[in-house]
């Protein structure tokens, strides 16, 4: 059994055939071969494969096809516009906010829904907002720095 | 002797951060080709049999079951091993642990797979299970690998002075044993390979998420029989190892290769957590008993160290692992008379091997516990105890070896903890504030050994009283590279283009520590160019020299040394070819500063860098050259732990600062401060991150996390209950450096990945201790530990509470 799906990825309009117990995850590394979102655990505790979907921060691994008809997502991938890195990519890379990168995508997503919600978020905010996405390299300190600084209007 | 810097020691924006941020970082598993299997492993639910029967009847003609992989298909040696050769590909004799494969199905359909998997038949004839170490060599024993006639792994003793008079010239003696858990790496991205056929050359390329491509390399061509040469290993980007990508990637990619050599088509192979979890090795645990004795001043007189490490179903790096604990148990303190023996066994259990820290973070705790135990008994201050003992410049080992021709910064590095953190003054304060310890808390508490926290009181505390502040200190030095455990030598391959860009290659490998960034540091900075012009290749087996794997935070030491040996050769040459050109004496000295070379006695004589390398192009100058970086000597005496264990050493000091809630049993850690002697910092950023990383880490494996097992099998599979830190969990973190010279290293930078994990956790169960006035044994510091003084499990693999 197939099911269509009509859906936004990154300001693009998608519609896809697909089976209804495809994840979300599935979705986008499979058949859309957005491969930045990963999978880390698959039972919603890494954080590695978060998107935002219609504003808030979910993990993919949790989303199933049926759950994303008519809904916005967007993905790693569009957070660069026109060759130019978003504020919060650049200041990601002027913390050092990167290590191994395997949570990096994730971690953008989850700070990106933050900051799109709350533009000025206290670091107890920004440490809650990110409390769900694993990073094993950074010990978070550079990555919460790099949020901070990314305050404000973000889109 | 260059005196300022253009890049060392600067922040350095990664170079690889552009793609990482993006998602167009290539991970292994966003690699895929068009036709390509999987594979997916067949394992027995026990932790030890005799296989008798494998039955594949009622799958092997299922339409999706292209084949099956067994040891039948392993046309070399089935049987491997970095060190010791005890680990199958794939089972056909035996299972001694639940990780063990028996066979690998290769089809299309993953998931399918998967189902099918779990169809195949066996006959087995179970044997006893092994899950205590301190029974591995009974006599009745369980023997995991018959063929070894003992279940031991490793022994390795240490003799230095005369023990009994050490401790019959003592005042005080004090024993105690102490504890260390097992734990998982906890890298995010799990394993992932893929094995290419290639056909015309009847080679094998394998792509996947490997810590060292040319351990994988020689694993895989020993199983395949091939030379080395056919075997292609390519490293994709890696999400993560803290050195956990290696055995298990080996193994992994040899059982790809084998299915991809059979099919004639590119296999991938992709753990999910679980199996993660379950079939790779994870760091020892550690059973520590020490007796040391000591003067009434203070000074240690003598100690005897026993050491039993759990190193499970197989040999792995147990007996490097141990080697580097042997040599370093006594911590950084003058120790005239030592005794240590330091055992591994085999068990039942899931296997053992490399973890980040490499058997110091477990000495490290006993022995720093021991120090503050010393330092209470005496009434002096931790500080106090350790300037008495710590080892300084012309000093001698615990391994006879003699400090000296370097910065021994162990001092300073304590004396700058110190200061940073108004040591002294703090941890009495908290001190004095634990004796006037509140009656009902008194009452269950004291600081005997055998009470518990527990509150029994039925008076009401406000929550608040129960917060106790304390501080703690542990002190470390640390061998860096290899030591006398193996082959010190790694590579470098850099070559200049006409234009002035440049590739920059080493044999090894980014594990996301930010080698890569290091080296083009390294290398812009020899040359006199920006990290910009420097395009940093892959690493492939195929077109850098085997350099040795990339652990024992050896990187920017050795790698870093071929690096700058490298770009010096073309700097070299270009300055004898523009001494020509421009007519200079050979003595004269030129300048390679941004992006230009000059002349030091005429600046007239200026060209920028890419016209320098278009003229030396056309005169027909080799631009490209490999360093080569070979490790200084080192000596070791096995029957007496002996000798030079490590050619040069860095030294760190933590202080930790906590909060315990007596009633929840939850430490908090409210600040780390971090002082490290890494030689000379070569990226600021980079070598902060590294701090960050490893405070962290060490302060999970100090409170948190644990992988239990029962009968072998692993409770803890995902990360519902591995708990590794999260960005909540952890207070402050200031990273100190204090750099010492060394002859060794790109100027003098030697390591620092390891040495910012191995104090953490000693740092923290001091401040504990300082907190609440009990000395805790056993980590992690969980919160049964510090309420119960025991360890919660439930019983079999069961999920939920205690039974």
């Amino acid at each position: 059994m197939t099911i269509e799906l009509n859906f936004t990825i990154n300001e693009k309009k998608i519609t896809l055939k697909t089976e209804p117990n495809r994840r979300l995850l599935d979705i986008l590394r499979q058949e859309l071969n957005l491969t930045g979102t990963k999978e880390g655990c698959a039972i919603g505790e890494c954080g590695a494969c978060t998107v935002v979907m219609n504003g808030k921060a979910v993990n993919s691994c949790l989303v199933l096809a049926p759950q994303i008809n008519g809904a916005e997502i967007l993905t790693v991938e569009g957070l660069e516009k026109d060759q130019r890195l978003h504020f919060l990519q650049e200041n990601f890379l002027k913390h050092g906010a990167v290590q191994c990168g395997f949570c990096t995508p994730g971690m953008l997503m989850s700070a990106y829904a933050l900051l799109s919600k709350n533009p000025n978020p206290t670091e107890a905010e920004v440490k809650e907002a990110i409390a769900g996405n694993l990073c094993r390299c950074t010990g978070y300190k550079q990555i919460i720095d790099a949020i901070l600084e990314t305050e404000g209007d973000i889109k | 002797m260059k005196k300022t810097f253009n890049l060392v020691g600067k922040p350095v924006i990664r170079q690889d951060g552009y793609s990482k941020v993006t998602g167009k970082a290539r991970f292994a598993d966003d690699i895929n080709y068009p036709d390509q299997l999987f594979g997916v492993m067949v394992r027995l639910p026990i932790a030890h049999a005799r296989i008798k029967k494998i039955d594949f009847s009622e799958i092997e003609n299922h339409p999706s079951v292209i084949t099956i992989c067994t040891a039948g298909d392993i046309s070399g040696s089935n049987i491997s091993g970095i060190i010791k050769q005890d680990q199958p590909v794939f089972c056909d004799q035996k299972i001694v642990t639940p990780g063990d494969v028996v066979a690998m199905l290769v089809g299309e359909d993953e998931e399918l797979l998967r189902q099918l998997a779990g169809k195949v038949k066996y006959e087995i004839e179970p044997l006893p299970a092994l899950t205590d170490p301190r029974k591995a060599l009974d006599s009745d024993a369980v023997l995991i690998h018959p063929e070894s006639k003992s279940n031991l792994i490793v022994h390795y003793p240490l003799r230095k002075g005369d023990i009994e008079r050490g401790f019959s010239q003592s005042d005080h003696i004090v024993e105690q044993t102490y504890t260390t858990q097992l734990i998982e790496h906890g890298y995010i991205e799990p394993e992932t390979v893929i094995a290419i056929p290639l056909a015309a050359d009847r080679s094998v390329k394998i792509i996947g998420s490997i810590q060292n491509p040319f351990t994988a390399r020689r694993i895989v061509a020993q199983a395949l029989d091939l030379p080395l040469t056919r075997v292609r290993v390519e490293q994709a980007e890696l999400g993560g190892s803290f050195g956990g990508k290696d055995d298990t990637m080996d193994i992994l990619s040899a059982r790809a290769a084998v299915a991809a050599l059979k099919t004639g088509r590119p296999v991938k192979i992709r753990y999910r957590r679980e199996e993660s979890v379950l079939e790779s090795y994870k760091r020892h645990p550690y059973i520590l008993h020490y007796k040391v004795g000591f003067s009434r001043e203070g000074k240690i007189k003598a100690m005897k160290i026993d050491i039993l490490a759990d190193g499970g179903a197989y040999a792995s790096m147990s007996p490097f692992v141990t080697w580097r604990s042997v040599a370093q148990a006594t911590g950084p303190y003058e120790v005239e008379n030592v005794c240590t023996d330091v055992r591994a066994v085999y068990t039942n259990n899931p296997y053992t091997g490399a973890m980040r820290g490499f058997g110091s973070p477990q000495p490290i705790f006993a022995q720093e516990s021991i120090m503050d135990e010393i330092a209470n008994q005496l009434g002096k201050t931790p500080d106090e105890i350790r300037w008495i003992n710590c080892l300084h410049s012309g000093s001698i080992t615990a391994t006879g070896q003699k400090l000296e021709k370097h910065d021994v910064n162990l001092i300073k590095v304590l004396d700058t903890a110190v200061q940073k953190t108004n040591f002294s003054r703090q941890w009495q304060a908290c001190k004095d504030k634990n004796k006037s310890i509140l009656p009902f808390i008194q009452k269950t508490h004291a600081s005997q050994a055998d009470k518990s926290l527990l509150l029994e009181s039925e008076d009401l505390v406000a929550p608040d009283l129960l917060l106790r502040k304390g501080i703690g200190l542990a002190l470390s030095y640390r061998g860096c590279s290899l030591g006398a455990e193996g082959i010190d030598a790694a590579a470098a391959y850099l070559s200049v283009q006409p234009d002035g860009s440049l590739y920059l290659v080493s044999g090894l490998a980014e594990n996301g520590q930010g080698m890569r960034t290091t080296f083009s540091i390294i290398a812009a900075e020899t040359l006199g160019l920006s990290v910009e012009d420097i395009h940093y290749l892959e690493l492939d087996t195929g077109i850098v020299p085997d350099s040795g794997p990339t652990v024992a935070s050896r990187s920017t030491l050795m790698g870093g040394g071929a690096v700058k040996i490298a770009a010096e050769i073309v700097r070299d040459r270009l300055q004898k070819f523009l001494c020509d050109f421009w007519k200079l004496n050979k003595q004269d000295v030129l300048c390679f500063e941004k992006n230009k070379v000059f002349s030091e006695s005429d600046p007239q004589k200026t060209l920028r860098f890419s016209e320098v390398c278009q003229l030396a192009y056309r005169k027909g100058v080799c631009l490209a050259a490999i360093g080569w970086y070979p490790g200084p000597k080192v000596d070791w005496d096995e029957s007496v732990g002996q000798g030079a264990a490590y050619f040069t050493y860095v030294y760190g000091c933590q202080v930790a600062e906590v909060t315990v809630n007596l009633g929840t049993g939850e430490v908090y850690v409210d600040r780390v401060v971090a002082v490290h002697d890494p030689g000379k910092v070569i990226n600021l950023l980079g070598a902060q991150g590294q701090v960050y990383g490893g405070v962290t880490q060490g302060a999970g494996y100090g409170l948190w996390e644990e992988i239990s097992s029962a009968d072998g099998f692993i409770r803890e599979l995902n990360f519902d209950q591995i708990f590794i830190p999260t960005s909540k969990d952890v207070g402050e973190i200031v990273p100190v450096f204090v750099e010492g010279d060394d002859q060794h290293g790109p100027w003098g930078a030697k390591s620092l990945g390891e040495p910012t994990l191995e104090l953490t956790a000693a740092a923290i169960a001091n401040a504990v201790r300082n907190a609440v006035g009990v000395r805790f044994f056993n980590l992690p510091l969980n919160l049964e530990e510090i309420v119960l003084k025991r360890k919660l499990k439930p019983g079999g693999l069961k999920r939920g509470s205690a039974v």
